[in-house]
């Protein structure tokens, strides 16, 4: 057994090398080609700051639990996301690119909803800022539609029989947020307490949120 | 296009595989991509659709074995030649060509939250009447364009229910060949899962798609 071990070992140590290669090439290619694009006077390097700024500290999945949080405690705004999610989540100041026309979808004791992309990787990006690299494997898109529970169960997650499946995929520029379920043990909490509770997955569907 | 992105229902991916407190970007170049081809979008040479079919028709393999912003990165150039914006010469040497006067990047950082706030909207107005109504059996056409489509293989030729009328939105199929954004109707359709995959699936289960209406015939 030794030596085919000390095989893999180096395979898997060759392949690593291989891949950290790669990626400082791409690091190379990526600066090459924005120093040229700059050059031209086609983009701004303070504008490319500015754009990576917004999606690591300004637009990501807080967002998307401020909405679920509120649809919670406040019945009348649960029902003006229902009626026009884009509405209703513009007026918490979210907007915009990649998620023009909202839809939120609601999880109940009876139907679990599921967001995917199946032909690129469409995502909120207002409400859950940009989608993680199990969004947009070829493993999610091509199964999600298919074999949604199996793809439940890689999460961890198992929904009964009893409980129908909707998958939504994402295939105009209509964008999804899952509305999951409110815990139970959750009633004496602050709106801020419950935003806490509400993670990437539960808005995408592949998780429910749990009681702290 | 019958193209590798079209992955609904394909086997053989294995699991998938979340990452624990992933970050944003998993090294600095991937935000520098993202940030670089929206910032030459700005230019508003091309657009969304054309830029998915930048991306579904790289080789298979490429396709496949690229990451997300390694793709959005081959797109990048692929669109910029494309519209001119940059010359092959001027990619292989990194020289600009000195004959082309410098320009004046649209998109400047006081500019770049406000262009995100604001987004694309594909709605557009009609006079036109929606051909179906909620409750409505459809069947999605059987057809095989050979250029961009937004319907999916696993769904063509199966019967659905209309679920939603979302208005008119602009139509991905010819706005990616730069031949009009045509707004027709987008309705989301309902498909039971035992009508796209058999009877191995669990009754109740459905998988629900956002479809032009050209790609809908009364069942």
């Amino acid at each position: 057994m030794a030596p085919d071990n000390d095989h893999d070992h180096d395979h898997s140590h060759d392949h690593d090398h291989d891949h950290d290669n790669h990626l400082s090439e791409m690091v190379l290619r990526v600066k090459a080609l924005e120093t040229l694009l700059v050059s031209k006077g086609l983009v701004d390097p303070a504008a490319l700051d500015a754009m990576i700024d917004a999606y690591e500290t300004k637009i990501g999945p807080r967002n998307g639990a401020r909405v679920v949080a509120k649809a919670w405690t406040d019945p009348a705004y649960k029902a003006r996301l229902m009626e026009d999610a884009t509405a209703a989540i513009a007026e918490l100041g979210y907007s915009g690119a990649q998620g023009e026309h909202m839809v939120v979808v609601e999880n109940t004791p009876t139907v679990h909803n599921l967001v995917v992309c199946t032909l690129c990787s469409c995502y909120p990006w207002p409400v859950l800022g940009l989608p993680p690299v199990w969004y947009k494997s070829s493993a999610y898109r091509s199964r999600a539609v298919i074999d949604p529970r199996g793809v439940l169960q890689d999460f961890g997650l198992t929904v009964p029989d009893g409980v129908a499946v909707r998958v939504w995929d994402s295939t105009a520029e209509i964008r999804y947020l899952v509305l999951p379920e409110r815990p139970a043990g959750t009633e004496g909490l602050s709106v801020e307490a419950l935003e806490e509770l509400v993670t990437r997955d539960t808005m995408v569907g592949t998780a429910k949120v749990t009681a702290p | 296009m019958n193209g590798v992105h079209d992955m609904g229902g394909m086997h053989g991916f294995g699991p998938v595989e979340p990452e624990a407190n992933e970050p944003v970007f998993h090294a600095p170049w991937e935000g520098r991509v993202l940030a670089i081809r929206r910032a030459l979008g700005a230019w508003r040479k091309w657009n969304i659709d054309a830029g998915r079919h930048s991306i579904e028709t790289l080789p298979p393999a490429d396709y496949l074995r690229m990451s997300y912003y390694e793709k959005w990165f081959a797109s990048a150039i692929k669109l910029a030649l494309g519209a001119g914006l940059i010359t092959e010469r001027e990619l292989e040497t990194g020289q600009r060509d000195p004959s082309v006067p410098v320009k004046t990047p649209p998109l400047t950082a006081d500019k770049v939250m406000p262009a995100i706030m604001k987004g694309s909207p594909t709605h557009r107005e009609t006079t036109a009447r929606p051909r179906f109504a909620p409750g409505k059996a459809v069947r999605a056409r059987e057809i095989n364009p050979t250029g961009h489509t937004r319907l999916p293989r696993y769904v063509r030729g199966r019967q659905g229910t209309i679920e939603r009328d979302h208005g008119a939105h602009v139509f991905p199929d010819s706005n990616s060949k730069f031949e009009g954004e045509n707004p027709q109707y987008l309705y989301t359709v309902r498909f039971a899962a035992r009508e796209l995959w058999g009877e191995s699936a669990n009754p109740g289960d459905a998988v629900y798609l956002d479809l032009w209406e050209e790609y809908l015939d009364v069942a």
